[in-house]
């Protein structure tokens, strides 16, 4: 046992004096795998994140939305159409709900305006979500102008600042009055933005959303499950920026793999010859090769790893945050909740270093069990 | 110091890492869950629809609510221009066929 390990060990010494001997072009190797994996890994760790986190927060959003379409476009509904709704069996509860978007062109961004049932921010009040706080450097007790749909100019003041904590829900949040929503938007009293729903048995849903449409032809229903899976598939690996990544990752392995196939240099060849020619056996040689592909593709794999999850759970991914700022001008700090699983690392194993080692030991067999005296010429 | 103990220390350190990130997100899971129920509550209780992502467009930031014109509402045949549009796939409900046409 002691002299099997003591024997790996003299063979993982030669491997890595070996590796040292091409300095240059082993740490740029090392280097590079090390940030595709990085790259990689942090993409994995931070869509698994924000997926999982939207699957519990959006499990309390509403089990059916109604919303009335003209022409293809959302309208406002008629508050009349709740009593139809509520005719349908099944149906618990159907509310209005009024919320939309103001932009304010002191800063240039855009708000979520809801009006709550609970708390009531009360007239003449709003609650405001911590981006805005910040964006817009008011606090609690100062009052914000909003120019209303007629030209008229309105104060609300901010009776309180939402947690930052709550701040991938929260950022842009401003809740108001259902009076100073309709003075400001205009919005009038027997109508509503949309409705909401609520269903006795939630198998029931599809049947419902079914009957909605047909007594209601101009509406369309959201049910909750099409909101979950919209977040499940947010950051798609089909979509855009994410395939740019793979594509570039994939694209590296071919050239790792590419590479290390078209067979070992002439200087590697040369060495191996010499080995055999000194008494190495073909597994040693290949032993040998297995442990320059694993020093390689592990230490890669690991730092790539750790880095990844410093950069995400510790340092809030900012090396993402440029693309997911983009051009927004109220951006939501938010810690994510590290959800890992062995799945996911894995999965990343097995994309990197199984395809890295492979390719390095297939050419070595075959340079290996080459006559030595016609490799060293 | 032998190169080998040298490397065999490092996949050591590195596995030993690993299962501290392991512990690290569990614990940071177990702190942050009474924090992610605050937010379930408030998502029912406010009946929000969706994650405060992108705020740059209206369309990005209710991303289940968006409909076939969202993208290009804000001037006539304005192409797509937002970064975050090529983060995002169209919510899935957009390609939902309620009957065939032919």
């Amino acid at each position: 046992m002691k002299t099997s390990t003591e024997r790996q060990k003299n063979i993982i010494d030669f491997a890595l004096s070996s590796l040292l001997r091409r300095k240059g072009k082993n740490a740029g190797l090392l280097f590079i795998y090390t940030l595709i994996v990085f790259a990689l890994a942090s993409v994995v760790f931070f869509t698994h994140a924000i997926k999982e986190e939207a699957s519990i927060i959006l499990k309390g959003a509403p089990e059916m939305t109604v919303q009335k379409t003209v022409a293809g476009r959302h309208d406002l509904i008629p508050i009349n159409y709740i009593d139809r709704i509520q005719k349908i069996r099944g149906v618990i509860s159907v509310k209005g709900r009024l919320w939309g978007y103001y932009y304010d062109p002191i800063v240039g961004a855009n708000y979520t305006l809801v009006v709550p049932e609970t708390p009531d921010p009360g007239i003449g009040n709003i609650i405001i979500g911590e981006g805005i706080s910040r964006t817009r450097l008011a606090f609690e007790g100062d009052s914000i102008e909003f120019r209303t749909y007629d030209g008229k100019i309105i104060d609300l003041k901010i009776k309180k600042i939402l947690s930052p904590e709550s701040e991938i829900i929260s950022s842009d949040l401003l809740m108001i009055s259902e009076a100073d929503f309709r003075r400001l938007f205009g919005t009038r009293e027997n109508y509503a933005v949309d409705l909401t729903l609520k269903v006795r048995n939630p198998r029931e849903l599809s049947t419902i959303a079914r009957k909605i449409s047909e007594i209601l032809p101009d509406t369309r229903v959201i049910l909750r499950d099409e909101i979950l899976r919209t977040y499940d598939s947010v950051f798609n690996w089909r979509g855009g920026i994410l395939i740019i990544i793979l594509a570039g990752a994939l694209l590296s392995f071919v050239i790792f793999a590419w590479d290390k196939a078209s067979g070992p240099s002439l200087d590697e060849r040369r060495e191996i010859g010499i080995l055999k020619a000194i008494g190495w056996e073909t597994s040693d040689i290949i032993l040998m090769k297995f442990w320059e592909g694993m020093a390689i593709s592990l230490t890669s794999f690991c730092s790539g790893i750790i880095f990844a999850y410093i950069h995400i759970f510790f340092t809030d991914a900012f090396l993402f945050e440029p693309v997911l700022k983009g051009w927004s001008v109220l951006y939501p700090h938010f810690k994510l909740v590290p959800f890992m699983d062995a799945s996911q690392i894995s999965t990343l194993f097995f994309l990197s270093v199984v395809p890295y080692t492979v390719a390095t030991i297939i050419p070595s067999w075959r340079a290996a069990t080459v006559d030595p005296d016609s490799v060293m010429r | 110091m032998r190169k080998s103990s040298l490397f065999l220390s490092f996949i050591s350190i590195s596995l030993a890492l690993f299962l501290l990130m392991f512990i690290h997100a569990s614990l940071r899971k177990k702190a942050e869950m009474r924090s992610l129920i605050q937010k379930y509550e408030t998502v029912k209780q406010l009946r929000l629809t969706d994650l405060c992502l992108f705020t740059e467009a209206s369309y990005t930031r209710h991303l289940s609510q968006a409909d076939l014109h969202t993208a290009f509402k804000d001037h006539p045949a304005s192409l797509e221009h937002f970064p975050s549009g090529s983060l995002l796939a169209p919510p899935p409900m957009i390609k939902r066929m309620n009957e065939n046409i032919d």
